[in-house]
């Protein structure tokens, strides 16, 4: 049978080597009563050739960004992946190994980590990155529990500018420990240093913002900064990577904790995950950072070497006084990371933020001059930004799609009082005769 | 010494930097580009460009393809890694994944515009829920600890929903660390429960501690000895009764696949690690995807969106007051759910059962031919992995650890050490059952070679790994001078 090498008469020298008859009697442990007498209901196996026909099949049904034209963002973008990330990430012996718990047959994974590590630590201004976590949200959730670890404080200022599903996770993460958000509105797309600086108190572990905020505007970071640093608090700022080849290092702005969501280097978008959540901190915090670390170290013939450091932070060693309960990561999607900011290197990265943020600034223009349709908010944003639309988005969106097109995030469901908008956003692969064709069809749909 | 072989390299990416060198083009814009000072706040923009590397594109494949060659993969090598089921991960799985459809879906596309993967998340679910026997499961959870921590959100939902106060967790000493790290993340005090020396639950501690303060307890099936645990049944009525609700670890469930299901067992939640049972490839660390099975009493509380069907259309329910939230931004890891939906379309019943039948009779298969070289951590028969001792070894100066090293150069990984906690010297070896019996000969054949080394010759051992890019690291250093991002060697 497929996956299964073992034939029936190895099974059966395998059984006398044992010194039983049959498998069942290795089963004898499993209670009577909880065996299941009948098998399993599932759909019948398929052979190669008919299970790719049923699974195209399914995939054909759904809108991808190859056969569309996609103005999707909210957390997920379509940003070109250079072609030997696949082939690299492919390769067997980095992509069916384990967790570098061995790493004298580990290096490989362990120094694309530690590049990993110096990459992210560099674009953000920050001392040091872990290896990865599971996504954004959960990433931005985690550097709460850290701040709360830090500081001993129970609050959080949350932006209201936070992606709405962060802002969900995040509530998800500090429910059992009993910590307190409180919200910091953003009437003008950003948040009002002043409406923080009045919800920050003697409580307040840290200051959640992200920037670009999921308006796509850029928020005062380092405002921000000054009002939770004054205040004993930390400052925890989510931001994109790739978009910080042409935006100023959060930690650079007064940053504590970054954190973000590293999908966007290289990383399939594979309807939403696996993404690459990102994490990074200042080196005074290193020790209650959560998940793994890699250092650099030396072996006994005094060559340098890789290895997991720091585990006394982790579960699998400090077990209910953990950090964090995190172990399986995202390790495969940081190396798509660390092939995509080597192959686009220095300059390239410079120049993915500026073509994202022409093409997002030429969208805009247009789209604003079709009457009825405007800039939610006035606030300077990069790649990505919010219009007020004279009708339904959801129909707007719905009658779009017949076209090919994916107009963008209708926010009803993510707040109510944004009902009436649509969160576009536009990356460098988004080409001018594509921004025409959806400012035309768009015209069409409101008028 | 000279290095040589895979041992030679021993570059980083920045260090085969040049300045000027380029290996990604990008079209000229073709919009009107204006300075990003009049778009942007200038204080915005970023002062110092980022120190990333400069090389060509071939630079980084030959660089990559190098470091992939210091690793040792299941595609590679055995890798009797105990708990973590490091099977054969079918490359058909990859090609699926791959699919635009899928890999290319954007995970804000109407949900009447993505059809087909709402679908296979919808099916998924079933096949799961049948697997588990429970009645519903969320696929959201990233991995195992992230599906562990929405389970015991969810049992401290049920609990709170019915106005009560319940404040400990109980779990036995021999768990998985995320066990405890992910109950006290959820708010619960963690209590220790003992285990006896075969593994299994120390019934009497377990009782002691089921006071009516316990919300839940949570147990690894088969445990971390590789032992189904005998009064599973009884356990579950014995705690039920105390009104705590039982939850089962699924990080084994490889070794029960159509044999015995979670559900029928008693278990209120269970979580599911697909990276293991079901194929999905572990990277390096990861990602996995651990989704959560649940009892119906508990559904009010799965996290959102839950993927509904009507008629024959599918889509997100949204509107449920009483979910514990959501777990990560989007809809679980559903690159990884291709992947084990894949593999389960595969294998079908019959092939699924199979599977942990022979993983079964591979794990006793080992412990057969080892049990005269090393200690056994508990009698057989086994489950799908066996936990062996080298406390004979060390009294002769040789490790767990020391075995792990020597396995190395005799063409294995290792298997897990110093797991489960309470055997002294633990080696825990779980073989899967996509390894040929050719190659558990040969890993068996390594394993009696070590033991005899250690009888006459423990300096082979102890020198080892020598075939390694590295030798044995000094893990001490790494820790007290912790040196965790490259920085440019000052120049002259």
């Amino acid at each position: 049978m497929r996956y299964l090498p073992t034939t029936p008469r190895e099974q059966k020298d395998m059984l006398a080597t044992i010194g039983v008859s049959s498998i069942e009697d290795l089963l004898v442990r499993v209670p009577a009563k909880a065996r299941l007498s009948r098998p399993l209901a599932l759909p019948p196996a398929l052979a190669e050739m008919d299970l790719v026909r049923h699974l195209r099949a399914m995939a054909a049904k759904n809108a991808d960004a190859d056969s569309t034209v996609c103005f999707l963002g909210a957390g997920s973008y379509d940003h070109d992946t250079p072609s030997p990330i696949n082939h690299l990430v492919l390769r067997g012996e980095f992509f069916t190994a384990y967790t570098p718990y061995q790493p004298e047959a580990s290096q490989g994974t362990l120094r694309t980590i530690y590049e990993y590590q110096t990459m992210i630590a560099e674009l953000y201004g920050m001392d040091v990155a872990n290896a990865s976590m599971y996504d954004g949200a959960s990433s931005l959730a985690e550097a709460a529990l850290m701040a709360h670890a830090v500081t001993g404080r129970t609050d959080f200022v949350l932006a209201r500018g936070v992606n709405p599903l962060y802002r969900r996770v995040v509530a998800t993460y500090v429910d059992g420990p009993g910590l307190k958000l409180r919200e910091a509105a953003a009437p003008d797309g950003i948040a009002d240093p002043d409406a923080v600086r009045k919800l920050v108190g003697g409580k307040t572990a840290a200051v959640i913002v992200q920037s670009p905020n999921f308006y796509g505007c850029l928020e005062n970071v380092r405002a921000l900064a000054e009002i939770a640093h004054a205040a004993g608090a930390l400052l925890i700022v989510a931001a994109d990577p790739i978009n910080l080849g042409v935006l100023e290092a959060p930690g650079n702005l007064g940053a504590d904790i970054v954190v973000g969501e590293g999908q966007g280097l290289g990383v399939p978008m594979s309807f939403g995950g696996p993404n690459l959540g990102v994490f990074a901190a200042r080196k005074e915090l290193v020790r209650r950072i959560p998940g793994r670390l890699v250092g650099a170290t030396v072996d006994l013939e005094g060559a340098r070497g890789f290895v997991l450091t720091l585990q006394t932070r982790e579960q699998h060693i400090r077990r209910a006084k953990a950090t964090s309960n995190i172990c399986t990561n995202v390790a495969l999607c940081a190396l798509m990371a660390t092939i995509y900011l080597s192959t686009v290197g220095k300059q390239g990265l410079v120049r993915v933020g500026a073509l994202s943020t022409a093409k997002a600034h030429y969208a805009a223009e247009r789209l604003t001059k079709i009457p009825g349709v405007s800039l939610r908010f006035p606030a300077p944003f990069f790649k990505e930004f919010l219009l007020k639309l004279p009708k339904s988005p959801e129909r707007v969106v719905a009658k779009l799609a017949k076209q090919g097109i994916l107009a963008g995030v209708p926010l009803r469901d993510h707040d109510r009082t944004l009902r009436d908008c649509l969160l576009v956003a536009v990356t460098e692969k988004r080409t001018r005769e594509e921004i025409d064709r959806f400012v035309l069809a768009l015209e069409q749909a409101v008028a | 010494m000279e290095r040589q072989g895979t041992r030679a390299y021993d570059k980083l990416i920045f260090e085969i930097s040049s300045p000027g060198r380029i290996a990604y083009s990008l079209p000229d814009s073709d919009v009107p580009e204006r300075p990003l000072g009049e778009l942007l706040p200038r204080e915005q923009l970023r002062a110092k460009p980022a120190e990333l590397p400069e090389v060509s594109e071939f630079d980084i494949v030959r660089h990559y393809s190098r470091l992939s060659q210091m690793n040792y993969g299941v595609d590679t090598h055995f890798y009797p890694l105990g708990s973590c089921t490091m099977k054969y991960n079918p490359k058909i799985n990859e090609d699926m994944a791959r699919l635009a459809g899928f890999g290319r879906l954007h995970p804000m596309t109407p949900a009447a515009s993505a059809q087909g993967a709402l679908q296979l998340m919808y099916d998924l679910g079933l096949a799961l829920a049948e697997i588990s026997g429970m009645d519903a499961v969320s696929l959201q959870p990233a991995a195992g600890a992230q599906g562990e921590l929405s389970g015991v959100l969810m049992i401290r939902a049920y609990h709170r929903s019915r106005g009560e106060k319940r404040t400990k967790v109980l779990i036995p000493d021999s768990a998985h660390g995320t066990n405890p790290a992910s109950t006290a993340l959820a708010g619960y005090e963690v209590i220790e429960v003992k285990s006896d020396a075969e593994g299994a639950v120390d019934l009497g501690d377990l009782e002691r501690h089921l006071g009516p303060d316990v919300a839940a307890f949570m147990i690894t099936v088969p445990n971390t000895l590789g032992n189904f645990e005998p009064r599973v049944v009884e356990i579950a009525e014995l705690c039920h009764a105390k009104g705590a609700q039982v939850y089962m670890d699924g990080a084994n469930l490889n070794a029960i696949l159509g044999i015995t299901r979670p559900g029928d067992l008693g278990f209120d939640v269970c979580h599911f690690n697909l990276h293991k049972t079901f194929t999905t490839p572990h990277g390096g660390g990861g990602p996995g995807s651990g989704p959560v099975g649940i009892k119906a009493h508990l559904e009010p509380f799965l996290p959102t969106p839950v993927i509904v069907k009507q008629d024959d259309t599918y889509g997100f329910d949204w509107k449920r007051p009483k979910s514990i939230g959501k777990l990560q931004a989007f809809w679980g890891n559903f690159g990884m759910l291709v992947r084990a939906y894949t593999y389960i379309r595969t294998m079908g019943a019959d092939g699924l059962r199979r599977v942990s039948e022979n993983a079964v009779l591979n794990a006793n298969y080992i412990m057969k031919r080892l049990e005269a070289h090393y200690d056994v951590a508990a009698p057989g028969p086994c489950m799908h992995e066996c936990v062996l001792s080298a406390r004979r070894q060390k009294k002769l100066g040789v490790t767990a650890m020391d075995v792990a090293k020597r396995l190395l150069d005799l063409g294995f990984y290792a298997p897990s050490t110093y797991f489960p906690m309470i055997v002294e010297e633990a080696l825990m070896i779980e073989p899967t059952e996509t390894e040929s019996k050719e190659t558990l000969d040969a890993f068996c054949d390594a394993m009696i070679q070590i033991a005899r080394e250690t009888e006459t010759d423990p300096r082979v051992i102890h020198a080892a790994p020598l075939t390694t890019p590295v030798r044995r690291l000094d893990q001490t250093r790494a820790a007290r001078e912790p040196a965790l991002r490259w920085s440019r060697p000052a120049g002259p």
